[in-house]
């Protein structure tokens, strides 16, 4: 209501399509420095915030798993030498003068590496970067539809950041719960040290944080659906901006869901509600009060959004892939429709397969049957997606850059992940394989390091949009093939500990005879853990030096893509482009036809020419 | 084939209604979580049968007047009748707020028959959803506000494209609020 502004009027369809647009660079909104960089409703700055913010956390999260690595690696290590780091979390024996993590700790580090990774940087950094750099910009639109609420989209999510961060200074140690944050260690303050002031704060930033999603994701669907420019059919969005598009329905359905839970979460911590408790015994006392909720019920809500969210981090990927995939082979992507569909069809399939998480909950077999059918039928649309990459990289031109190795090794950590989730997906199986290192190595390949993969693919493949500038090369390519590997040493062991049945969560398997024969292969993946995040020290820098130093763009299209938004100019500024929007007159795939490299989506199709993608 | 549709004009809704609509979707999606996990906990059993008092029966129809009274008055916008829109609009802004007033004051005739919060999953429960619903009210009401001020100065009060914009994304929202209101005290009276 109150987000009226200069751009309102551009932003009606009715001007859009033919009215004159003379000036749009300098508008009052760049007018100063804090307008201009800070609080921008410019979509493409406000990229830029999303993506530098989801680094600095994507450092702090690896960072964290570093550490419990070390622990995990080299259990009788002295790690004194984090103490000017960790402080009290390191414990110093006052006789040996060796200093070991605190075990409290350890599932602190381990919740926030989850909490961070998903959300801050699965979620936010990575939708909440391509979304609003993509959308507007491949819609043919100047600006989101809000685009003030675009900007508290993300201020709300810096809030959320701001709010976890403070809680790693806590006396009594941040949610150390899980990621989940099942109760009871989150609904009662006297469970653990964790679950005091460190999962209020924990509650208080997720909650913040789905403001921030829901806000965007208002924003890109209202843009996506009610702003293209004219031409621009639904069957001819590049394949990102469908991604983009069944992510923010995912989110805009899951994430009150969560929110619900939350809701009562809250209750149950400060008005003495018992949602979720029942018969509860704390350090011997019975909580006699606190009865009649039920655990399982905070999991059905949180499954509810936490599989759509799996889903969440891996569609905007898959879109960045598909697309990168097309213009770095120089082929139309592989079954166009059949992409769309696939992605439809796993985002309606997201919402019914939620249980798979709680088959060990005491749930009836004949129940997680039903659930394992539409979890396998997952598979299929995801094959289909797999054999379309597969068969558009096949016979073309590839240009084996590193957004394009990028999208490659996405493929190919989706195929390794996604063999693992049908084991998974089966509910006999998992009573053997759940909780412990198998599920760890499987969803941290699948929604993890392909997620990683998608986005350093759409990094490489969008800096020069973003900052008119090239990332290095030969940077970007050590930083591939030190990641492939790694992540491949990291996981690939976890899933033979999982087999051998080792738990997950564990701080450590001293005492487990059965387990800790697997110390070496700990140790193994505990170096090259650091030396994985080593490379992406690499990533951080080329990133940086390029913004500032990087080789310029000189042409307007360096990767000879069909798509619009690099007909906008070199560090366009707001409003996108200068002149009238382009428009639309084919699908945005026309590589290699008519024997011409590409045909840019602007050009009318010639007389009796069919359209692509149908 | 190419499709032919560039050449009709498509009268199509305002991106920020459109907005509106979807987060209204979001919405729908908490509330029925909620009360979902109501009909889920309920069936386990140890759930305290309340009444529902009568003041939540008279703020029903405290709000449903409001939507009424909000509607008649946007057709006065629309007719320029401003007299009578300002008048409307403060008639419905006190409706609104005497809605709120009276879920307040159910619940402390409620707490006097010894119902609270955490009585029983069934009295948190209820709370939880006049609560939650409360709060998104009070947003309706602000924006409420918001037209309400625009109305009473003279330079904004005049009929504009901006101004009926904002009147019906605030109305819209209003009757939402009303409907899903409607919805709990239908959910809450079968579940009783």
């Amino acid at each position: 209501m109150a987000d009226v502004n200069i751009l309102e009027k551009d932003l009606e369809h009715k001007t859009n399509y033919d009215g004159h647009h003379d000036d749009h660079h300098g508008d009052k909104y760049q007018s100063s420095f804090i307008d201009r960089y800070i609080f921008s409703q410019d979509h493409k700055t406000i990229a830029k915030q999303f993506l530098i913010t989801g680094m600095i956390w994507a450092i702090i999260g690896a960072a964290m798993s570093i550490i419990f690595r070390l622990q995990l690696g080299f259990p009788g290590a002295d790690m004194s030498w984090l103490q000017p780091l960790l402080g009290g979390w390191i414990q110093i024996d006052p006789v040996t003068g060796v200093g070991k993590l605190d075990p409290e700790f350890y599932y602190a580090l381990v919740t926030m590496h989850g909490t961070i990774i998903v959300f801050f940087v699965l979620t936010a950094g990575l939708s909440g970067t391509f979304s609003n750099l993509l959308i507007p910009l491949q819609c043919g639109a100047r600006d989101m539809a809000s685009p003030m609420l675009n900007m508290l989209s993300y201020w709300f999510f810096f809030l959320a950041g701001a709010v976890l961060f403070i809680s790693l200074f806590l006396n009594t140690g941040p949610f150390s719960g899980g990621w989940t944050g099942y109760p009871p260690l989150s609904g009662l303050p006297q469970a653990s040290d964790g679950s005091k002031a460190g999962a209020t704060l924990w509650i208080l930033s997720l909650v913040f944080f789905v403001v921030s999603v829901l806000l965007g994701g208002i924003n890109y669907i209202t843009t996506v659906i009610n702003m293209r420019t004219k031409g621009m059919h639904m069957f001819r969005m590049p394949l990102t901006i469908w991604a983009f598009l069944v992510t923010a329905i995912l989110a805009l359905l899951s994430f009150p869901v969560l929110a619900s839970g939350f809701f009562m979460l809250t209750f149950d911590r400060v008005l003495g509600t018992s949602f979720f408790l029942n018969e509860i015994f704390v350090a011997g006392e019975a909580l006699t009060t606190r009865v009649g909720g039920s655990a399982i019920l905070f999991q059905h809500l949180f499954w509810f959004l936490g599989h759509p969210e799996v889903y969440i981090i891996i569609l905007p990927s898959m879109g960045l892939v598909s697309e990168v995939l097309s213009v770095q082979c120089r082929k139309p992507i592989f079954g166009y429709k059949a992409m769309v569909f696939s992605i439809l069809a796993i985002g309606l399939l997201s919402f019914l397969v939620w249980a798979h998480h709680m088959y060990m909950t005491g749930m009836n077999p004949f129940i997680a049957n039903i659930f394992v059918i539409f979890t396998l039928i997952i598979a299929v649309p995801s094959a289909v997606k797999v054999f379309n990459w597969i068969a558009t990289i096949w016979g073309g031109n590839v240009r084996l850059n590193s957004a394009c190795l990028f999208s490659i090794g996405f493929v190919s950590m989706f195929i390794s992940g996604g063999l693992t989730g049908v084991h998974l997906g089966n509910a006999a199986i998992d009573i053997q394989q759940h909780d412990t290192y198998f599920v760890v190595a499987h969803f941290h390949i699948v929604m993890g390091v392909a997620a990683f993969f998608g986005m350093f693919a759409g990094i490489y493949h969008w800096f020069p949009r973003m900052y008119g500038r090239f990332m290095n090369e030969t940077l970007g390519k050590i930083h591939f093939w030190g990641t492939l590997v790694g992540a491949y040493m990291i996981f690939g062991p976890m899933h033979y500990l999982g087999m051998a049945g080792v738990p997950r969560r564990y701080y450590s398997f001293e005492g487990f005879e059965s387990f800790n024969q697997f110390a070496d292969l700990n140790e193994f993946i505990t170096i090259a853990a650091i030396l994985t995040f080593f490379c992406q020290i690499l990533f951080v820098i080329n990133f940086f030096y390029s913004i500032y130093k990087g080789r310029k763009q000189t042409e307007l299209n360096p990767w000879g893509a069909s798509t619009i938004e690099w007909t906008a100019p070199i560090n366009a500024g707001h409003g996108n482009w200068e002149g009238d929007i382009p428009h639309v007159h084919r699908w945005p795939y026309d590589y290699g036809r008519h024997g011409r490299d590409f045909i840019p989506q602007t050009e009318p199709l010639s007389e009796g020419e069919v359209d692509g993608g149908h | 084939m190419e499709m032919v549709v560039t050449s009709k004009k498509i009268r199509r809704i305002h991106p920020k209604k459109f907005a509106l609509w979807t987060a209204m979707i979001s919405m729908v999606m908490l509330f029925s979580a909620f009360t979902s996990a109501y009909i889920v906990q309920k069936a386990s059993g140890d759930w305290l049968s309340f009444p529902i008092v009568n003041e939540f029966f008279l703020s029903t129809g405290v709000i449903l007047s409001s939507s009424i009274v909000l509607h008649v008055a946007y057709k006065a916008f629309l007719d320029k009748n401003y007299k009578l829109y300002q008048i409307l609009l403060t008639i419905g802004f006190g409706l609104g707020c005497l809605f709120v007033s009276l879920q307040y004051v159910g619940w402390l005739s409620l707490n006097q028959m010894g119902i609270f919060v955490y009585t029983n999953q069934s009295s948190s429960f209820f709370v939880l959803l006049v609560g939650i619903h409360a709060l998104h009210v009070l947003g309706g009401i602000s924006a409420l506000l918001i037209s309400w001020i625009y109305a009473m100065r003279k330079n904004t009060l005049e009929w504009s494209e901006k101004g009926q914009l904002r009147l019906e994304l605030t109305f819209t929202y209003w009757h939402f609020v009303d409907l899903l209101w409607l919805y709990l005290l239908a959910f809450l009276w079968i579940q009783q």
